[in-house]
């Protein structure tokens, strides 16, 4: 069977294993794997302005919060959640082409502070400005949508609804980076004047980069509200966009699993240390440092980290014995 | 320095530029003719990749006029600057080492229809069979020569009336530079122009048809290849003494 027929058969299996996850879960469990997928779908966003692109964002729990307040905001109005989320990721989109800008003249960690500072006025945003958000108080009783006359109001059916949109955005960044758009952000992630000197647009797929990012973030936010039912500005906080680094660093940046081992990670493994009690941050936060020292490139770098150390080997023994 | 408008593609005239607070580029003037390889020389800090930088809209000019084709194009990004048939080898190493020779290739032509650079791909192809070879090969796994050759493949996609290249033999054993220079030489006789900046003088001047020397970012001396070739003042010259003297 050749490599892209496994990876094919893979990913059917491991889809299916996630269609029939809620028959075998208790509430929590379903919550938490709805989560994940949440998850998985703005840190796929982040992967493409940080892995891909090559550039530095610190504000992508704020497009997250951008999202899930335009969802909330919206459905509060009498807005239909099918109106709301494309209203949310269009907003993203704009907000992120509008904080692209600054990659366009800054880069490397002032590109990141300037993000950063995007990050906490959006988040002073959703604090002060009460008669929008709810201020701290948030926005409560957001309601989760219907399909057709169908209520996705059960944690299962919400499932379902998350992972066929985790799906589909997966398979829209796989054509989009399948496509020479990919070939472009890869060029400006490895060197911006020599993709210019090929003609990339750099202006534009640096804008591209920042606005499609963005709208992943706002496609998770708009999924987020209804599954938290509840929303205020504390989950969309500058540590939230750390962690979102943290899940595309981890997985793997620049790979397309990446984020979907990263997020599991940072989401799920906190949960299964929890039988060390106080020390579950120590042991997480020691494993992560232990991780950047011997696995830079993210857990997906595994296989190409261990070749690369054999064949280093391998020539260091080839040069003793001459 | 009389030069013939109407046999000149590039002309600069009277143009100062160069890097925020550095002058390179002293009011210079210069031509480069239609299907000639123009040699730039000059010592270090002459201004001769200046020139190839300011041609293709890498640097704006702060005055002065460069003309292409008979048309101004101070202000021109590379992209326009492409579409109008210029293209641009930059110094070193140009490629993007984790992605394909073929995902490479397509870079150069994001701008053409899909079909269109299907086709250029495989007129490329042929002109280097070697890459056809190596088509899904990562482009960092590539000899130095099979680098070159697929940086030019890849500025020749958008079939360029002139070709900017800027030191072709850094770092290549002089057998694969002999290789560059007789392509450089192919292309040109092709109807093709190319504007190169090389170090290596003496075997750049045996494959180009006329030598510009830059000193201080003006023109210093404009000559036959051939005949700068016989100068027995030509290291002096490369080596930074007065070109007028």
């Amino acid at each position: 069977m050749s490599w892209s027929k496994l990876h094919l058969a893979a990913l059917v299996v491991g889809v299916l294993a996630l269609a029939v996850a809620p028959a075998f879960l208790k509430t929590y469990g379903l919550y938490l794997l709805t989560l994940w997928l949440v998850y998985i779908v703005a840190a796929m966003g982040l992967n493409l302005t940080v892995g891909y692109a090559g550039l530095k964002s610190l504000a992508h729990a704020g497009f997250m919060g951008i999202g899930a307040y335009t969802v909330a905001i919206a459905m509060k109005a009498g807005i239909s959640f099918w109106v709301a989320t494309p209203l949310a990721v269009v907003i993203c989109f704009l907000f992120g082409l509008l904080i692209g800008f600054p990659a366009l003249r800054v880069q490397l960690h002032y590109l990141g502070f300037a993000t950063l500072g995007f990050n906490v006025l959006l988040v002073l945003f959703f604090r002060n400005e009460e008669w929008l958000t709810g201020g701290t108080f948030g926005i409560q009783n957001i309601k989760r949508p219907e399909l057709f006359g169908w209520s996705l109001n059960g944690n299962a059916a919400y499932f379902y609804l998350v992972l066929a949109v985790t799906v589909i955005a997966a398979a829209a960044l796989a054509f989009l980076l399948r496509s020479p758009w990919g070939r472009a952000f890869a060029a400006l992630r490895d060197n911006p004047i020599r993709a210019e000197s090929t003609g990339v647009n750099i202006t534009a797929y640096t804008l591209m980069s920042f606005a499609i990012g963005a709208a992943y973030a706002g496609i998770a936010g708009a999924l987020f509200a209804p599954l938290v039912n509840f929303i205020d500005p504390s989950p969309f906080g500058v540590g939230t966009s750390l962690l979102f680094l943290l899940m595309v660093v981890v997985g793997g940046s620049g790979r397309f699993y990446g984020p979907v081992l990263g997020s599991a990670i940072a989401l799920l493994l906190p949960e299964y240390l929890r039988f060390a009690k106080d020390w579950y941050l120590a042991i997480f936060g020691l494993s992560v440092v232990l991780m950047m020292i011997y696995l830079p490139g993210g857990l997906l770098s595994l296989k190409s980290t261990l070749q690369l150390a054999k064949s280093k080997r391998d020539a260091k023994l080839k040069e003793a014995a001459q | 320095m009389a030069t013939n408008p109407s046999s000149s593609l590039i002309e600069f005239k009277s143009v100062v530029a160069g890097y925020t607070h550095l002058t390179i580029l002293n009011e210079l003037t210069l031509d480069a003719r239609r299907g000639e390889i123009t040699l730039l020389i000059g010592p270090n800090g002459a201004g001769k990749s200046t020139v190839l930088k300011t041609l293709f809209g890498m640097l704006t000019p702060r005055s002065g006029e460069v003309r292409f084709n008979g048309e101004t194009i101070n202000g021109r990004t590379p992209r326009q600057l492409l579409a109008q048939g210029m293209a641009f080898v930059p110094q070193g190493r140009n490629l993007f080492g984790s992605l394909s020779v073929l995902h490479n290739l397509e870079l150069g032509g994001l701008q053409l229809p899909r079909q269109v650079l299907k086709d250029r791909i495989e007129e490329v192809m042929q002109l280097f069979p070697r890459l056809l070879q190596r088509i899904d090969q990562r482009a960092a796994s590539l000899s130095g020569g099979e680098q070159k050759q697929l940086e030019i493949g890849r500025a020749l996609l958008v079939r360029p009336e002139v070709l900017l290249i800027d030191e072709p033999s850094i770092g290549l054993a002089p057998i694969v530079v002999q290789d560059v220079m007789n392509l450089l030489k192919n292309l040109a006789q092709s109807g093709k122009s190319v504007l190169m900046v090389e170090q290596n003088v003496r075997t750049a001047l045996k494959y180009a048809d006329r030598a510009l020397a830059l000193e201080m970012g003006r023109l210093a001396l404009d000559q036959p290849a051939a005949q700068l070739l016989e100068d027995p003042n030509l290291n002096r010259l490369f080596l930074g003494g007065s070109a007028k003297s």
